[in-house]
């Protein structure tokens, strides 16, 4: 039983190398491609999901004009069917769908090359999640960000592009993590548009020799070793992103500004309202000189002083 | 109209649904007026202030920014808003920026000035409020009273023409109410247009000339502050104001 085992591992690492011996260029050129596809399309859905997430943000009132609301209205509904649809059908299909589909209905006009029509697949679908995920993210940001870039007088593009995307950012990147490794190991399924990915080469592969387990576990360590290393590069970003948590005092006087050396109210001072006792002194005393001004200079005050010592 | 007068608010109104916050609301701000708002919680001050800012749409009513209706007209709301400064009650720092990113990011962007001119301005607005050795910390490296100080900055690194405050100190520990107040009466005194919402009855009264008391979404009484803290006709301010020394 044991020795079968054995004898079993022996024979997966003979035809381990006899298989990488033969296709090892290609699972190489394979690895390449498609993590090529996944960083390209991950970032365009990015984009496409934070377009997608401004557009769904502008502001927009009963007071605005009638073309406006009706723009924005169209707008939202288009995104949320772009959403509903890409959300809601498998990839493969979509890739079969749009690959087969543009030279169906124009006849002559081709994709330019199975890479581009692969990466604008992926994309829309990474940007379909997107665009879910950042409306989450732009509803995380504190209203009071957006209010005093109001406040400062941007616009609403500006508000987001300075403001809220980056801060927004930092609390998407896990989300924007997880779609890197979905698109690692789902652009996969792009196989069947005949793209050149890790698993067509695969498929390739075990068509001539028939090493099915061997040829699959080279694809696994090289799946996982991709995602691996996309995860790790992504908290790497993370911890980056969040910054140092010190920071240096730029000093050039020492005694200026500093923490505690601010004068704190003076008893007396129209400031202290905190104690009591120091109100009532200060009240008494504000009192005695307002007297002694209005003696001294402006009768009619007088009748209001007065009032006011009682 | 006044050409003297740099805001003027004119049967303001607001609602929320059927739930008037405002009625019918005048006054008038001139250059280098100091006004407190001052009134009880859910009077309407700080919706008032919003509504001066556009934060919120007013119901109905005019706000004339130098004789002009910037209500009716539609857009340029950012422009505006550029020249009027406002100072949260929750800071509301840009988290993402430095304490001297924020205080340029308005210059640099909004009133497209270069980046040196912008940091040099910024350097000495920050000097007033005394952040200077905070440039390069991020907001939630600061206390209450820094994040407020720098706030101020960035209002007045705009150069506005008015500066509005709603409840600068209400959400600070009662030993950084002071930092801040200072800063304010440091402005009001080198002769800045303030419009303050506050509960700081001391400061109402010592540092601005125009108060305004609002209870239940009205003006209930304004005027100077020895008349309206003294003197007052208002039986609300009256109630108000005893509540206010009980404490």
């Amino acid at each position: 039983m044991l020795q079968t085992f054995f004898q079993q591992c022996a024979q997966l690492g003979i035809d381990i190398t006899s298989t990488w011996a033969r296709y090892g260029g290609q699972y190489l050129t394979g690895m390449y491609n498609t993590i090529t596809l996944a960083i390209l399309a991950t970032l365009i859905g990015c984009i496409i999901g934070f377009i997608c997430g401004i557009l769904n943000t502008i502001p927009c009132g009963p007071g605005d004009n009638i073309v406006k609301r009706v723009v924005l209205r169209i707008i939202r509904v288009v995104i949320r069917i772009y959403v509903e649809v890409f959300r809601g059908t498998p990839m493969i299909l979509q890739a079969v769908f749009i690959y087969y589909g543009l030279p169906y209905f124009t006849g002559s006009v081709r994709w330019p090359s199975v890479f581009i029509a692969a990466l604008v697949i992926v994309s829309i679908n990474t940007g379909a999640y997107m665009a879910e995920s950042v409306r989450g993210g732009f509803l995380s940001i504190d209203p009071g960000q957006t209010e005093s870039a109001k406040a400062i007088g941007m616009t609403h593009v500006q508000t987001m592009l300075y403001v809220i995307i980056p801060q927004a950012l930092r609390v998407l990147l896990p989300q924007i993590g997880n779609n890197l490794i979905i698109n690692i190991k789902d652009t996969s399924v792009m196989f069947i548009i005949s793209y050149g990915e890790l698993f067509s080469v695969h498929r390739a592969a075990v068509g001539a020799t028939y090493l099915y387990f061997p040829s699959a576990a080279i694809e696994m360590t090289a799946y996982f070793s991709m995602t691996l290393i996309a995860s790790l590069i992504l908290r790497w970003l993370e911890k980056r992103m969040d910054g140092s948590d010190n920071y240096e005092l730029v000093n050039e006087d020492q005694l200026v500004g500093a923490a505690g050396t601010y004068t704190h109210p003076v008893k007396g001072s129209p400031y202290d309202e905190h104690s009591k006792e120091a109100q009532k002194f200060q009240q008494q005393r504000q009192w005695a000189e307002n007297r002694k001004n209005s003696e001294a200079s402006d009768v009619g005050n007088r009748s209001l002083d007065q009032r006011g010592e009682r | 109209m006044n050409d003297n007068l740099i805001l003027e608010v004119r049967h303001l109104s607001k609602s929320f649904g059927s739930h008037q916050v405002l009625r019918d609301i005048d006054f008038v701000v001139r250059p280098g007026d100091v006004t407190s708002i001052i009134g009880a919680s859910g009077s309407g001050k700080s919706t008032l202030l919003r509504c001066i800012n556009l934060l919120e749409t007013p119901t109905s009513g005019e706000i004339l920014f130098h004789g002009e209706d910037i209500v009716a007209r539609k857009g340029g709301a950012a422009a505006y808003r550029s020249k009027v400064g406002m100072v949260f009650q929750s800071f509301n720092l840009f988290n993402n920026m430095t304490v001297l990113a924020n205080c340029t990011v308005g210059q640099v962007k909004v009133l497209k000035k270069d980046k040196a001119t912008a940091k040099e301005n910024a350097m000495r607005y920050l000097e007033k409020v005394g952040m200077t050795p905070y440039i390069n910390a991020k907001p939630r490296q600061l206390s209450g009273g820094q994040k407020q100080r720098v706030a101020i900055a960035r209002a007045l690194a705009m150069d506005p023409e008015v500066l509005l405050f709603d409840e600068p100190t209400s959400a600070l520990d009662p030993e950084m109410v002071g930092e801040v107040l200072t800063v304010m009466q440091t402005l009001a005194n080198e002769g800045m247009t303030m419009l303050v919402v506050t509960h700081e009855m001391a400061f109402a009264r010592d540092v601005s000339n125009h108060v305004v008391f609002m209870a239940d979404g009205v003006i209930g009484e304004e005027g100077e502050p020895e008349q309206v803290f003294l003197n007052p006709s208002n039986p609300r301010m009256v109630e108000f104001l005893a509540r206010f020394r009980q404490q």
